[in-house]
């Protein structure tokens, strides 16, 4: 069997494994984590042929630069703007290339975008935690957060230079100006000054911004009394606003339950978008109706199969497969857990 | 019988309130509604998850819709009767020793109590699993008796160890991360929350029982290595 080691040789903060996401465990306290833009890093994967719900790693703002110890592999990388270099290379920042046996590659902050996915041709260990390598940032559970020294395994590791060249950006994947939200549930408790200034003010993402949420500066969104609700359940998009007036939208290691009131909830069709923004970088909000939101999360579901086919190295039966199943929301990865990686 | 209200969240969730305010009575009904689902389950629902006094019900947009789930949960709501003492008993042993206890004394002070009167207290109550939330494994047990019920600290405590016995108001909760925490640390515990085991990952369901039973720093350091 062919195994890659690939050295981590500079690592910044928040750079992780994430899979597709564990699924199901909101009951028990756990988020479904998972890669901050879910399209990018089904890309990384699909470009090299593998399932979108295979483990890659989630490299942040802070950046990754890797080193090849032994055993060539050809690798994806998709997500954003970010500076891609192979060997002192600039290569485009969708790309699929080869890093060889004594090979350097790094990812960095580049024009746009707060995320990039790194995925391998072959199985990557990480470790699972109730079956899903995605990494909970908070406990470190699951793949883990990289660490600088560390060495990574790829087994089964592949050269496939046939796979290699720039990778389709899709449209899907647009700088977002307004992210569109379905109001509530707990609306009721804002003042209406509170309700017109989210959807006609301009919000700017703080730099309180890491894989549980974000922080926006903006107009205040003043509640009606300063009350704290009893704890209840919240999802990944909720929009929750302290005593302060200032709206936090809770993103993919998101705490479960929470007691502040919800404003409003991002629709799972604007997510990815909205976390490829940067702290500094504004975005507006606009409410829509549960409908209208239905028929978006379906309409999009179409929109994704359709890029992911036009990936060159995409497999017919896997894009058949995505048709019939919904790759955004996970319910490929809670179905399938067949996935590469292993039990630690 | 209460009737709740139901709320759309985004493209994929239902909020079913059944209360504004922490009672008892609602979450019995959270829990009698997640257990009438879990037993006749609702195509396209994906996950349910209980909270204080509400249940959130996460479905597949591509095969169903609001509407729809709103309508088959509403089938399950009249089933749901709440049954008081269903749900299983776990014990939960808890060293009050002053190394682990380390806001025991704040606790005994604001309650004009002794430090052995909190403990009895806390050994007294009758507690059952509202809900998990904050952090993996983190169960809100609700029934801290009144008279050592604190509030939160003004400012929260960090580095607190995993394992740790903490109280605010009328709950209590171990922690199962090393967190920042603003309840008051009353002692440890060896019991694990988390549990290896991947048919059961999480000790307790929601609706469960849990007693808590004192032991020494000997007998937590036997079972800290059991478990």
């Amino acid at each position: 069997m062919i195994e890659s080691r690939i050295r981590v040789a500079h690592v910044g903060p928040l750079v992780s494994v994430q899979d597709a996401g564990r699924f199901g465990s909101m009951r028990f306290g756990v988020p479904a984590s998972g890669p901050m833009d879910r399209l990018a890093h089904a890309a990384a994967n699909v470009a090299l042929g593998k399932p979108a719900e295979a483990p890659a790693l989630e490299v942040s703002l802070g950046g990754l630069t890797l080193e090849c110890v032994a055993g060539a592999v050809t690798l994806a990388v998709a997500g954003g703007g970010f500076a891609v270099d192979h060997e002192g290379r600039r290569k485009p920042s969708w790309s699929v290339f080869t890093l060889d046996s004594g090979q350097r590659m790094s990812v960095k902050a580049g024009e746009w975008g707060s995320w990039a996915y790194i995925a391998f041709s072959g199985n990557l260990h990480a470790s699972r935690w109730l079956g899903s390598a995605a990494t909970h940032s908070l406990s470190g559970l699951g793949g883990g957060l990289l660490t600088s020294g560390q060495e990574l395994r790829v087994t089964e590791a592949r050269r496939a230079p046939s796979l290699e060249g720039a990778v389709p950006v899709p449209e899907l994947a647009a700088a977002l100006q307004r992210a569109r939200v379905v109001m509530g549930p707990q609306e009721r408790h804002f003042e209406a000054t509170a309700i017109t200034a989210l959807s006609t003010a301009t919000y700017t993402l703080s730099a309180a911004y890491d894989r549980m949420g974000v922080r926006l500066d903006g107009e205040s969104l003043p509640l009606r009394s300063a009350l704290t609700i009893p704890s209840e359940p919240v999802v990944r998009g909720s929009i929750q606003v302290a005593g302060d007036g200032v709206p936090t939208v809770l993103l993919a290691d998101h705490q479960t339950t929470g007691g502040y009131p919800k404003i409003a909830t991002v629709i799972s069709n604007d997510l990815d978008q909205f976390a490829q923004l940067r702290p500094g970088q504004n975005v507006g909000f606009e409410p829509i109706t549960p409908r209208e939101a239905v028929a978006h999360a379906r309409a999009r579901h179409e929109d994704v199969a359709d890029y992911l086919e036009t990936l060159p190295n995409a497999r017919s039966t896997l894009t058949h497969r995505l048709r019939g199943e919904n790759l955004i929301s996970g319910v490929v990865s809670a179905s399938d857990k067949s996935g590469d990686g292993s039990e630690r | 019988m209460i009737t709740p209200q139901f709320t759309a969240i985004a493209d994929h969730a239902l909020l079913i309130e059944f209360a504004t305010e922490v009672s008892y009575g609602a979450n019995q009904l959270v829990v009698a509604l997640d257990r009438a689902i879990s037993a006749e389950s609702i195509p396209g629902v994906k996950e349910v998850v209980p909270g204080m006094v509400s249940l959130l019900v996460d479905f597949d947009p591509l095969r169903v819709d609001h509407e729809r789930v709103e309508a088959a949960v509403r089938e399950r709501l009249t089933e749901a009767e709440p049954q008081l003492d269903e749900g299983r008993v776990h014990t939960v042993h808890v060293c009050y020793d002053a190394a682990f206890g380390s806001d025991l004394s704040v606790v005994a002070e604001l309650a004009s109590l002794s430090e052995e009167a909190v403990i009895a207290a806390h050994l007294a109550g009758e507690y059952r699993v509202f809900m998990y939330g904050f952090a993996p494994g983190y169960a809100y047990l609700a029934g801290v008796p009144e008279r050592i019920q604190v509030p939160r600290k003004a400012v929260p405590v960090r580095g607190v160890p995993a394992g740790s016995v903490i109280i605010a108001g009328p709950q209590c909760l171990v922690t199962t991360l090393e967190m920042p925490t603003g309840w008051s640390i009353i002692g440890r515990s060896p019991t694990r929350i988390l549990l290896e085991d991947p048919v059961r990952p999480f000790r307790f369901d929601v609706g469960d029982r849990v007693r808590f039973e004192r032991i020494d720093a000997a007998a937590f350091d036997r079972l800290v290595e059991v478990e």
